[in-house]
């Protein structure tokens, strides 16, 4: 079995048999685009630096796929497959009280992930899994980074709010005020205060908002 | 002979540094698109002197216009301007010129999205239908698609634009735009030089990103001296282009759409076109980009919006023309795409 799951922008993502195990073949293409000094620096980085950053969230009670092999002259990562669907896919045909209940779980991860230093880098309703047993794993962190600086924080929330504001337009504001809720669980209230007022300046400074 | 038209539509553009005017038929024919821009004597734009170069040349401009286009003022249906995003002294005068215009012919007044007309003039002129488009000048770095019923904004500069940056960096680095020739140019041209790559800060946060470190970055390379101008434009260049095409390429694959158009005035720029253009490849999109007179700040594009938009009824009353200096691109219901 060799199936190409998805293409991405970054990277492609095989579903493969590995020794009698189903497993995700990460592999970074190279980017034409960019010159290769450029390119071979970024995929290392990359490559490197996301199984780290995967570890760190396990750690943190954020379930992420456990990884098996990281080659970094191939730009590959062998992980496991998790069974589930994307969030992207479900979100929009759950009822009202599922989708709240869901994106207060999602809300309580992040706050765990922020917690313990880690910035996830691009938390889209794409790089969330829904597994049939209802967990939730987190994937994709190939633009994570460790930070506890507010600014970091807030870019990474503000991130998750323009995602669902792109691709679930109807229920945007409701997903994200049910994200911050469950983040408050784990973040507690004054830090997500800060939180949310970062966020404001952070979507006055992306150049035009109205109320500026 | 013309052929019977609709109507006209005179659209103003003063956004920033450009006074333009352009006169476009309801079928889209563009008969005439006119700028005069302001070149400050140094350093970069000066709000309120662009604004003055824009009220000396504004009857000029508009009565070139008519004279290209080959009409009489009376036979325009419909007066539009660029309401914003822009400087606010610049923008006022245009609002006050075409407020003076439609008051003086009793025609309908539109104010067009400056973001939106830089992406519908770039679909007209360049076929494309349904675009992922990247947007980048002076003032504005965005990447934004269609998605029910306006263009959504799917990644956007955090701090400052590329263009910006490109601009300041040229002037740290002591270059001076000359005729015909703007900043990005010259540092496009000094690139094409460079040879060996320095890294510098690439910093993509999803489909967002900031220029600022890449800038001061760049500038400390310049103060330091250890190398060759080439080498820093170079360097410079290939990253902020790639972060750029980095993003595009997210939207890309996100929305899967067929197109990508590149707009603004950093269009021009040949490294940043070939980029694209291998990345669309790779995703079988087609790549479009928008030739230099409709990718820079335009009247013919403000026309064009204008025709679009009083079409669909969205034309103001003058005491409500007020200009929006912070009007975002995703604020506009756009109902005429249809896909």
């Amino acid at each position: 079995m060799n199936v190409l799951i998805k293409k991405g922008a970054e990277a492609s993502i095989y579903l493969r048999d590995w020794h009698g195990r189903k497993v995700i073949f990460k592999k970074r293409h190279p980017k034409r685009y960019r010159i290769p000094e450029l390119d071979k620096t970024i995929q290392i980085q990359r490559t490197k630096h996301e199984p780290q950053m995967m570890n760190k969230a396990k750690r943190a009670g954020v379930p992420t796929p456990i990884i098996f092999l990281v080659d970094l002259k191939e730009a590959t990562i062998i992980m496991e497959f998790v069974e589930g669907k994307q969030i992207k896919q479900v979100l929009n045909s759950l009822t009202s009280e599922e989708r709240i209940n869901l994106c207060r779980q999602i809300g309580r991860l992040v706050g765990k992930l922020h917690k313990n230093s880690i910035i996830h880098g691009d938390l889209t309703t794409s790089n969330m899994i829904l597994t049939p047993y209802g967990n939730i794993v987190f994937i994709d962190f190939g633009l994570s980074e460790l930070s506890v600086e507010l600014e970091a924080r807030g870019v990474d929330l503000h991130l998750m709010k323009r995602a669902l504001a792109s691709t679930h337009y109807k229920y945007a504001d409701e997903c994200f005020s049910a994200i911050i809720d469950g983040y408050r669980e784990i973040m507690g209230d004054e830090n997500t205060r800060n939180i949310l007022d970062k966020i404001r300046e952070i979507e006055k400074r992306g150049r035009y908002v109205a109320e500026r | 002979m013309r052929k019977v038209q609709e109507g006209y539509c005179l659209g103003i553009e003063s956004t920033a540094d450009d006074f333009g005017v352009g006169i476009t038929s309801f079928d889209g024919e563009i008969l005439a698109n006119v700028n005069d821009a302001y070149i400050p004597e140094k350093g970069g734009i000066h709000p309120r002197e662009a604004s003055r170069h824009h009220a000396t040349v504004a009857d000029k401009v508009i009565a070139e216009a008519f004279k290209k286009a080959g009409i009489k003022p009376k036979e325009i249906s419909v007066v539009a301007f660029s309401q914003g995003p822009g400087l606010g002294p610049c923008l006022r005068v245009g609002a006050t010129a075409a407020r003076a215009l439609a008051s003086y012919l009793n025609k309908p007044l539109v104010g067009v999205n400056h973001c939106l007309a830089h992406i519908e003039i770039g679909k007209i002129v360049s076929g494309a239908r349904d675009p992922v488009t990247l947007y980048v000048s002076g003032g504005n770095t965005i990447v934004a698609a269609f998605e029910a019923k306006r263009y959504r904004i799917f990644g956007e500069t955090l701090d400052i634009a590329v263009g910006n940056c490109l601009d300041v960096f040229a002037r740290e680095a002591g270059l001076r735009p000359r005729a015909n020739k703007p900043l990005g140019a010259i540092v496009e041209e000094i690139a094409r030089k460079g040879k060996t790559f320095i890294p510098l800060p690439y910093t993509v946060k999803g489909m967002d990103l900031s220029f600022s470190g890449l800038l001061t970055a760049a500038i400390n390379l310049l103060h330091e001296g250890k190398y060759s101008l080439e080498d820093v434009c170079f360097s410079f260049q290939e990253v902020a282009f790639s972060m750029l095409t980095e993003v595009t390429e997210r939207a890309l694959a996100h929305t899967e759409k067929p197109e990508v158009l590149l707009t603004g005035g950093v269009a021009a720029n040949k490294r940043l076109q070939k980029m694209l253009k291998i990345m669309a490849e790779e995703h079988d999109a087609h790549f479009c980009v928008v030739p230099k007179e409709y990718a820079t700040d335009n009247g013919a594009m403000i026309a064009w919006t204008g025709v679009l938009c009083y079409k669909h009824g969205m034309n103001i009353p003058i005491e409500r023309s007020f200009v929006r200096l912070k009007w975002r691109l995703d604020e506009v219901e756009v109902p005429w795409v249809e896909l």
